[in-house]
């Protein structure tokens, strides 16, 4: 029996299809007018053309700030993902002292506005005399970065079965290997997830980097420095590509668990 | 996936970790906390630091360390205004996004359910914005509402705009803007809540003679609140901070200048740093209040 729970039957469906219409909007006024065969500015359809798309780099500055935004995502997010699984492993799995203000500490930069996350940070460097630069942008986004991701693998560790690492135990596993040959294994996807969360947050992150970065440009510093006089083409080209990519890296893992699950599912009834 | 780091849902695995060498747990929350110390609380009381300072008689854009309170008084009469705004605009996209966000949440957790395919991929097409630039996004909706666009037009030709009245550059246009660019935050926890919902209960209080308002109010909501609790917060915190959408290269204008907008420019374009300072401290500090306000009458405090 299928009971109805109000919302009327088709309202909910056909309300739901708009809202997912309406989030898409934006996105494929992008994507179209990558399109665009535009003069100086690429606010008016002037027609199609693949032009932007094969010459990406003949507008001097995209490329480069792409570049910059690739190099700080990667760096960042290597670093936040270690530090980050490294604090979510000790959070789940240990019991020590100052718990609570190390939740404090992780949740503390979730519950801060970018803006005086920013303004913190460059205030800090002026106070220092760091130049700004790459490696101030870095040092931001790994700090940012680092929270996401332990909630991230936080919830991976959570789910773990403590009983896989005592029966590692039980074999004779020495602790390196128990936890290179167990739990490693079974927090990657978690930690992997997370990466892909930090990288995104780094690679779209532009209030906290703009305070930050001086006379360098990411993609994001590029775009808001290029619409007081227009956006070229080519970062709706670049924006896209770098969109398709992630909505198909996204698409493959889910289709790719749903499959393992679907495997695993039959192979347990076989047995 | 990546959607869990937007979930408040409690981890409840937290109750038994047992007891092992605490050594080992220092060497794996040291470097990172000690980072989150160095570059988290150092900058902040950096920030308290830079406020209190004095402009140099000699230099332009130098400041001198002193205990000049002063700036505090000063900020909030000068710019009172733009930080009741932000919290008013950040208020208005938070309630518009759950509006928003939650039938189609319910929708796709609990509604097609049956169908993991489906499901998967609305859930996508809910995350897709974080996968294309921010700032290109605005962009975009700025274009699309812009005075020769389809939006402006259409309603100017029912009547609904005067010949003369903009979209861009207002506070509906920021408004509109900052509830946009943070419906993915609101919608995600949303789904995660609701996704874990027992459709037995819904049954339940179906049997009990519940209509669909009663079962709404006294079942649906009541279960999804750890996901209106995150998902608010959110939206809330950063849309207060936010400055691009108010940035008048964007959607506002000098109307809807917010707080972020006020420091930014005094930061960056006039050197006026201490001001940024007390600005951001006084930021900092009301959301910490409404925050903790918030958390603890709604009951759940594991938000991490």
């Amino acid at each position: 029996m299928k009971p109805r729970f109000g919302f009327g039957r088709w309202l909910l469906p056909f309300y739901s299809l708009l809202a997912l219409v309406f989030l898409l909007i934006p996105i494929v006024y992008t994507i179209v007018f990558s399109f665009n065969n535009s003069l100086k500015t690429n606010i008016a359809w002037r027609g199609f053309t693949l032009d932007n798309w094969l010459h990406v780099c003949d507008e001097p500055g995209v490329c480069d700030a792409f570049g910059n935004s690739i190099l700080i995502g990667v760096v960042a997010t290597v670093v936040a993902t270690t530090l980050g699984t490294m604090i979510a492993i000790a959070l789940v799995r240990y019991r020590f002292r100052f718990r609570a203000a190390t939740n404090l500490l992780i949740f503390l930069p979730l519950a801060t506005p970018e803006v005086v996350l920013g303004a913190g940070l460059a205030a800090q460097f002026l106070t220092a005399g760091v130049p700004k630069g790459i490696t101030t942008v870095i040092i931001a986004h790994i700090m940012f970065c680092v929270s996401f991701v332990v909630v991230t693998v936080k919830a991976r560790v959570s789910s773990l079965d403590p009983a896989l690492e005592e029966a590692g135990r039980d074999l004779y596993g020495s602790p390196s290997q128990v936890f290179l040959r167990v739990t490693f294994p079974l927090l990657l996807p978690g930690i992997l997830a997370a990466a892909l969360l930090a990288f995104s947050l780094s690679f779209d992150d532009f209030i906290i980097t703009y305070f930050n970065s001086g006379s360098i440009q990411t993609f994001p510093t590029y775009i808001y420095t290029a619409a007081t006089r227009g956006i070229p083409p080519q970062a709706n080209v670049i924006a896209s590509a770098v969109f398709l990519l992630a909505i198909i890296i996204v698409v493959s893992t889910q289709v790719s668990g749903e499959l393992r699950r679907k495997r695993l599912a039959r192979m347990t009834v076989g047995s | 996936m990546a959607i869990t780091a937007f979930t408040g849902v409690a981890t409840s695995t937290d109750a038994s970790p047992r007891r092992k060498k605490s050594w080992v747990a220092l060497v794996l929350l040291l470097p990172g906390l000690l980072y989150l110390v160095l570059f988290f609380i150092v900058p902040l009381v950096s920030l308290v630091i830079t406020s209190l300072q004095v402009p140099s008689p000699t230099a332009f854009g130098q400041y001198d360390t002193a205990f000049n309170w002063q700036t505090y008084g000063v900020v909030i009469s000068t710019y009172g205004t733009q930080i009741l705004r932000s919290f008013l605009y950040a208020l208005l996209a938070t309630i518009f996004a759950l509006l928003f966000s939650y039938p189609l949440a319910y929708f796709i957790g609990v509604k097609v359910r049956r169908y993991p395919i489906l499901q998967g991929l609305m859930l996508v097409l809910v995350i897709a914005p974080f996968f294309i630039s921010f700032l290109l996004r605005t962009l975009a909706w700025k274009a699309i509402l812009s005075d020769d666009g389809v939006v402006v037009g259409g309603l100017k030709a029912l009547s609904l705009m005067g010949s003369q009245d903009h979209l861009t550059g207002t506070p509906v246009a920021v408004v509109f803007g900052l509830t946009y660019n943070f419906i993915p935050f609101m919608c995600l926890p949303l789904y995660t809540t609701l996704e874990r919902l027992d459709v037995r209960y819904l049954e339940a209080s179906n049997d009990l003679y519940a209509g669909t308002f009663e079962t709404f109010r006294k079942v649906i909501l009541p279960l999804s609140l750890p996901g209106i609790v995150s998902g608010t917060l959110l939206t809330f915190i950063p849309a207060t901070g936010d400055y691009v959408n108010a940035s008048s290269e964007f959607l506002g204008g000098a109307s809807s200048t917010m707080v972020g907008n006020v420091i930014q420019s005094n930061f960056l374009v006039q050197l006026n740093y201490p001001v940024a300072a007390a600005l951001s401290i006084i930021l900092m500090a009301i959301i910490l209040v409404i925050v903790s306000l918030y958390v603890k009458r709604s009951g759940t405090d594991d938000l991490v």
